[in-house]
């Protein structure tokens, strides 16, 4: 891929795939500094601060999407389930406070505004996470686009579990279906009409989470939520981090048939569509029935499946065996466009 | 299509009979007890082969080599520069999404489009009809693309008396003919043929038998899920494997002997074939198609005046790049061992016809992460 980010930023630098993390890596990276614990540098789902024998987790999150209330969810519930979400791939499920910062452009009707705000209200309750201070501005018309929402979550653990942590023999467990949210919103954007019932599955998860984390302790050793860059996403960053090769097995994965009907007619994999309520977590071998088990027993992960193992060969790499035979997995690269013909 | 559809083709998706399938292919090739060439001509086909990881169950000594399936692959540089100058000089051009990026010798349709020529993406041959009928006052042209199965659609509209300011600028393809040309090679060794589906239920099974006759090797007609294919390649190599070079067809639930001859007659009473340039490859014998003498009004090359003085031999400047694009379709290379695939060459800035495509090999492999050798792993 270029060794060098172009000279000007397309859309193609924001969708969470190879594009993005060469941007990230040649411009960001520089603001990093050494911490003690889990700094910039790590590229992982927020920070941990080491204070005293805890961790303090931060983690911050910008949100546009298209369109702001769609099918399952809005704007405001993506913006509270992102990072109360990020927060818990860190192993901090209890968020001490959020804040929020609005940008709205001129025009935006106020109406919206207010559903918005409601619905980012219902959703922290339901994490148990409390707004605590917040900030507000307004930009010319056409000088943003509609609404953008910034939130940022602190919360104190007493062990972080990064994206780095697998190693040959773990299994990987996915808290439930795939491809729910992107395809819904892809759906709505581009005015599919499709039939049958195609609904993002933004929420809150940490409940969820803590639920795994207390059925699988230390055996929990790597945590991601496919956002961006989806399933496929997760992966490869785990498989790089973790110096692993990935085998996905491809019949297993919980997918809708909405969201698997969308796919083949769009042409676009589930495997590469954003999730806001899911979660890809890695277990030690031994501890995955345990963890498995209290996934299932909470409403949000009845339908949480073993769907990939490490493997000590092919280091970096995921391969998918689609129960036909195995090919390897594409990173995700650019923007997602349904094809055309 | 409605999800019920889709779910009904989902039942071809059937591992349990995947691996049964598997199963006989490594009889068969046991039986053969050498390594064995067959070619497959169809993007849809690699599409099929390499989002299933089909290459993976393979036996050993048995090689499956996409040949030239890609029509807009093989849409030679000067035909896109036919297609940029009418653009250029005012006439709207139509033409379907993977054409617009396609490099002619000096630039594509979405640079001429850039450039400020009219340029149109269009999902049917009858949508130009309705552009043309919309805006009496422009020229509008068709470029059109693709093998047997668009031509039928193009065949049917230039049959069907369009308005008077359209016209057609073909570069359709004919598929037979690309077969005869891969058999005459004295580089490649392919003893058996995959014939796609989709063409021969316009050309029925039988159109293949004189080819299989004269040059040994089987052709077996076969669909595009994951099991279509595996049966294919079960039958072709029980076929090689007996000697026999006959016709076969694992997809009879879409395709007959004779095929459809409606059909057949429109192509044939539009279109008849013409020895062309195919990209990369070489001039093809009987591998264009062009319109009739009937339908000479039509045909754009000849209602305008098409200056594309100047150009350059596109193929061979993507050579002096690194571009081995043409050695891929002929089946001699695989993307792999070009230097340029997945780094410079990447969908988004692709530098041959391959990567341009949703058929071309390249952009398959890039899009389902290549294909190395995977049938130990894991």
């Amino acid at each position: 891929m270029d060794s060098k980010v172009q000279q000007k930023i397309g859309l193609k630098h924001g969708s969470g795939g190879r594009a993005m993390r060469q941007l990230i890596e040649d411009v960001f990276l520089s603001l990093a500094s050494p911490v003690d614990g889990i700094g910039l540098s790590a590229l992982d789902d927020g920070a941990a601060i080491r204070v005293g024998d805890r961790w303090l987790v931060i983690t911050t999150d910008s949100h546009v999407v298209h369109p702001i209330f769609f099918p399952g969810g809005d704007i405001g519930r993506i913006s509270v389930s992102g990072t109360v979400n990020d927060l818990a791939m860190m192993g901090a499920t209890e968020p001490v406070g959020l804040t929020c910062a609005v940008i709205i452009e001129e025009g935006f009707p106020r109406a919206d505004l207010e559903r918005v705000v409601a619905s980012m209200r219902e959703t922290a309750k339901e994490a148990g996470a409390p707004f605590v201070t917040g900030d507000t501005k307004v930009m010319g018309k056409g000088q943003v686009d509609g609404l953008v929402l910034n939130t940022t979550g602190v919360a104190l653990a007493d062990r972080v579990v990064s994206d780095a942590g697998l190693r040959a023999g773990d299994l990987l467990v996915v808290t439930g279906s795939i491809g729910d949210h992107g395809m819904a919103v892809m759906a709505r954007r581009h005015d599919l009409r499709l039939e049958g019932d195609l609904r993002s599955d933004v929420a809150p998860i940490n409940g969820l989470v803590r639920a795994a984390l207390a059925a699988g302790g230390e055996d929990v050793v790597a945590m991601k939520d496919p956002t961006r860059g989806g399933v496929a996403g997760v992966l490869h960053e785990m498989a790089a981090k973790g110096g692993v090769g990935i085998v996905v097995d491809e019949p297993s994965l919980p997918i809708n048939d909405e969201v698997r009907a969308a796919g083949e007619m769009i042409g676009i994999d589930p495997l590469l569509v954003a999730n806001e309520g899911k979660a890809v977590i890695g277990v030690r071998a031994r501890s995955a029935d345990k963890v498995l088990a209290a996934l299932r027993a909470h409403p949000l992960g009845a339908r949480a499946t073993v769907f990939a193992r490490a493997i000590a060969e092919r280091p970096g790499a995921v391969i998918l065996d689609t129960g036909f035979g195995k090919r390897m997995l594409a990173e995700p690269e650019g923007e997602l466009l349904p094809r055309i013909c | 299509m409605s999800n019920d559809d889709l779910f009904r083709q989902l039942k071809f998706r059937d591992p349990a009979r995947a691996r049964a399938l598997a199963e006989a292919l490594r009889h068969n090739m046991d039986a053969i007890g050498r390594e064995v060439s067959v070619m497959h001509v169809c993007g849809s086909h690699e599409q099929a082969i390499a989002r299933f990881g089909l290459r993976a169950v393979l036996p050993p000594g048995l090689e499956l080599i996409m040949g030239p399936g890609c029509p807009v692959c093989v849409t030679d540089g000067p035909e896109v520069d036919e297609a940029v100058a009418l653009a250029m000089q005012g006439v709207r051009v139509c033409t379907y999404g993977d054409m617009l990026r396609l490099p002619g010798t000096a630039r594509s349709l979405a640079d001429a489009q850039a450039d400020g020529g009219k340029v149109e993406v269009v999902y049917s041959i009858s949508q130009a009809v309705e552009l043309a009928q919309a805006h009496p006052e422009e020229q509008v042209v068709f470029l059109a693309s693709g093998f047997e199965t668009t031509a039928v659609a193009t065949a049917a509209v230039a049959l069907a008396s369009p308005p008077p300011n359209f016209s057609i600028l073909s570069v359709h393809k004919y598929v037979p003919a690309a077969m005869e040309i891969v058999a005459a090679s004295k580089e490649t060794h392919i003893e058996g043929y995959v014939a796609a589906g989709h063409a021969a239920i316009i050309t029925g099974w039988a159109i293949f038998e004189p080819f299989a006759a004269r040059t040994g090797a089987p052709v077996v007609v076969a669909g595009f899920e994951p099991l279509d294919i595996l049966a294919a390649l079960v039958k072709l190599t029980e076929l090689i494997r007996e000697g026999r070079p006959e016709v076969a067809n694992v997809y009879p639930r879409c395709v007959t002997k004779e095929g459809n001859l409606p059909a057949q007659r429109s192509l044939w009473r539009a279109f008849r074939t013409v020895t062309g340039r195919w990209r990369g490859i070489a001039d093809v014998p009987g591998g264009n198609l062009e319109l009739v003498p009937e339908l000479a009004a039509l045909d754009a090359r000849k209602r305008f005046r098409i200056d594309t003085a100047g150009v350059r031999d596109a193929a061979a400047e993507e050579e002096a790049k690194g571009c081995i694009c043409g050695r891929i379709m002929l089946g001699l290379a695989t993307p792999e061992h070009c230097a340029l695939f997945g780094t410079t060459c990447v969908p988004e800035s692709p530098v041959g016809a391959c990567m341009v495509s949703s058929e071309g090999q390249c952009r398959i492999w890039h899009t389902y992460g290549g294909v190395p050798d995977l049938r130990k792993v894991g």
